[in-house]
């Protein structure tokens, strides 16, 4: 077991390294001149070059991204043009709030989602899986800025019950579990949540749907299983796929919503990508994309684990 | 929900199996599809029943109505069955979760799919065991290494441990064989169990059901389309033809002087040793007729080369030649033993 989990990390550094470069390509690709931010309108020809023998950018690109990926490697992501402060605390620090954010989004929406997909399966045909079918078409179809403004407009203009953005008093900084802070959380959680509930629901359903057409279904009423047991097992046969699918959601959302994280004015990964692309910020631009890869591979490998240890067909070769 | 009967109170006296006027209907389609039309068998204790037929005959759904294994919402069932006496259609749920895989329990015909994939083989019979039998795991684990010994699987221990995926076919029959048993049940439902197994295999699968049904005092209802297998390990053979019985009696007897001509067709349609080189095999024109349309005379009076008018009008009665030997046939008097060649 130690070593397939030292071969999937192993497998996971050429993977690293092309992320890397797709992303400071990408990045570089971009029109727009990173400087633009931060320099005087009317700055001197002579400033200019100062700034960007500073900044490195007078330097061929392969320099640059030979330059970039030796420090990151050793966690250093550069500094942020228009903050001045490193990159990399910058972006640790969005990601610890996105993914806050993140975990509580995809634990309501696997819990849901699990319970829409489960009802749906088990009646399937029926009134309720029709109604659980279509809460799960409306969390994939909804846009979620716009269920994210209808859900401040409610609760927090209309009724007051919750606040409407931000992470509470002391901002990032202070956070706590606590409900002072908690009842920041709830609002951009659920609707966060949406998407991997829809998602989650219309998998379990089609897997629990699978499931009970199968014959083994029929092997254990034979042997004299109640529902209730009969159930237990459908739950292992669907577990490793499912929390495939939910590890997979979690990747996303850890990549932050831009758009939810603006309507809430979360300070997390999104946000932080938002202000970073008006800014023309390239060193912060790629530090955040090349963190949220490396989240995103670490988390796929964390799930190929959970999934070879819950199902035995798939083998630790 | 787990109700453990004291099934000791019932009279040994009564048949492992009674069957009276059973008809199963399914009505999940868009029309009902009859697929069984009033069967009724008797089995005794410690005998094997062989029922066979082809695809779609109903020999399968005559079983599996024994478990009640249909899904009760689309499938309509009435006559009478009785298992050791008890009543099964009247058992109410919990009635019936106890009387499954204790006092009937079933063999399927493909066990990797008839085998939950992500529970060890193991960990599946002291499930069944924990499940009837008030043990410790344990105890139900040596119980279950009894049973592998029992069924012959070599390294048993190691094998409990195994996923069904990681067996061969022959192993995997073998670990459902001993899953059947696992609660010493009285009576064993086989539903085509070397079918999906290579011819060697099947052989050794036969071999190990007839051993543990002496052994074992094992009341069995074997369902095939294999006539070999039926004589291998059969008392008595039951012929299914469009949900009836269309003729039962023992196995010599069906063998040497099968009277219903559908039975004598689907003797001579097999590939036997006699078969001349070059000759070619019998087989039976036409195709079973549709289940959900079935014609109100002899199903298969229009395949059939003695059929006339009458045949076509009702329902036909069964025909007792002997105690022991009946067809479901006007023209039992008039046909002659299979001699092969004609058709």
């Amino acid at each position: 077991m130690i070593l397939f989990i030292l071969r999937r990390l192993l497998l996971a550094i050429p993977i690293m390294i092309g992320v890397a470069l797709v992303c400071f390509s990408l990045v570089h690709l971009a029109p727009g001149d990173p400087l633009v931010s931060v320099l005087p309108p009317d700055a001197s020809a002579d400033l200019q070059k100062q700034l960007r023998t500073l900044y490195g950018f007078d330097r061929s690109l392969p320099e640059q991204f030979v330059g970039w990926i030796s420090r990151a490697v050793t966690g250093d992501l550069g500094t942020s043009i228009a903050s001045s402060r490193p990159v990399t605390a910058e972006v640790m620090k969005a990601v610890k709030n996105t993914l806050i954010l993140a975990a509580f989004a995809t634990m309501i929406g696997f819990f849901f989602g699990s319970l829409f997909g489960f009802v749906a399966g088990y009646f399937r045909d029926t009134f309720v899986d029709k109604a659980a079918s279509f809460l799960s078409v409306m969390g994939v179809s909804v846009p979620h800025y716009w269920l994210g403004m209808v859900l401040v407009i409610v609760f927090s203009a209309q009724l007051g019950w919750l606040p409407a953005t931000g992470m509470g008093s002391g901002g990032s900084a202070n956070w706590a579990w606590d409900w002072e802070h908690m009842q920041h959380l709830i609002l951009p959680a659920i609707t966060m949540s949406v998407i991997p509930m829809g998602i989650i629901a219309r998998t379990v359903r089609a897997l629990v749907a699978d499931i009970l057409s199968q014959e083994f279904v029929v092997g254990l009423r034979a042997k004299g299983l109640t529902d209730v047991d009969v159930f237990r097992h459908v739950v292992k046969n669907v577990a490793p796929t499912a929390l495939a699918v939910m590890g997979l959601q979690l990747g996303y959302l850890l990549g932050g919503s831009i758009l939810i994280e603006t309507v809430f004015a979360w300070p997390g990964t999104g946000f932080l990508l938002n202000s970073a692309i008006f800014q023309r910020d390239l060193p912060l631009l790629q530090g955040t994309i090349l963190v949220l890869a490396i989240f995103f591979v670490l988390l796929n490998v964390l799930v190929d684990i959970l999934q070879t240890t819950l199902d035995p067909r798939i083998t630790r070769g | 929900m787990n109700a453990v009967l004291d099934f000791n109170t019932v009279a040994a006296s009564a048949p492992a199996a009674v069957i009276e006027h059973l008809r199963v209907t399914f009505t999940g389609g868009a029309s009902p599809v009859r697929a069984v039309n009033d069967v009724s068998l008797t089995l005794k204790r410690g005998e094997t029943l062989a029922l066979i037929g082809e695809s779609g005959s109903g020999k399968s759904v005559t079983l599996r109505s024994l478990l009640r294994l249909h899904p009760p919402k689309k499938t309509q069932i009435s006559g009478r069955i009785e298992v050791s006496g008890r009543d099964v259609l009247a058992m109410n749920t919990s009635t019936l979760a106890a009387f499954r895989g204790r006092v009937a329990s079933m063999i399927f015909q493909e066990p990797l799919l008839a085998l939950d994939p992500v529970y060890s083989v193991g960990d599946q019979i002291i499930e069944s065991i924990q499940r009837h039998i008030k043990v410790s795991r344990a105890e139900a684990h040596a119980r279950a290494l009894k049973l592998f010994e029992q069924v012959r699987i070599p390294s048993p221990e190691r094998r409990l441990a195994a996923y069904p995926h990681e067996m061969s076919g022959g192993m995997r029959q073998r670990v459902m064989i001993a899953l059947a048993l696992a609660c010493d049940p009285e009576l064993l439902l086989a539903d085509e169990p070397t079918t999906a197994l290579d011819a060697t295999v099947q052989i050794q699968i036969l071999l190990l059901l007839r051993e543990l049904q002496s052994r074992l005092g094992l009341s069995i209802i074997f369902v095939t389309h294999d006539i070999g297998a039926a004589v291998e390990v059969a008392d008595r053979i039951a012929v299914m033809y469009a949900g009836q019985i269309v003729e039962e009696g023992d196995v010599r007897t069906i063998m040497r002087s099968p009277r219903h001509p559908y039975t004598q067709a689907l003797l001579q349609s097999r590939a036997h040793g006699s078969l001349a080189k070059g000759s070619r095999l019998a087989t039976i024109g036409g195709a079973p007729p549709d289940l959900a349309n079935l014609p109100p005379g002899c199903a298969f009076a229009p395949r059939c080369n003695f059929a006339d008018d009458g045949c076509k009008q009702s329902e036909i009665a069964l025909v007792s030649l002997t105690p022991k030997h009946h067809a479901r046939c006007r023209k039992t008097e008039q046909e002659s033993p299979p001699s092969g060649g004609e058709g």
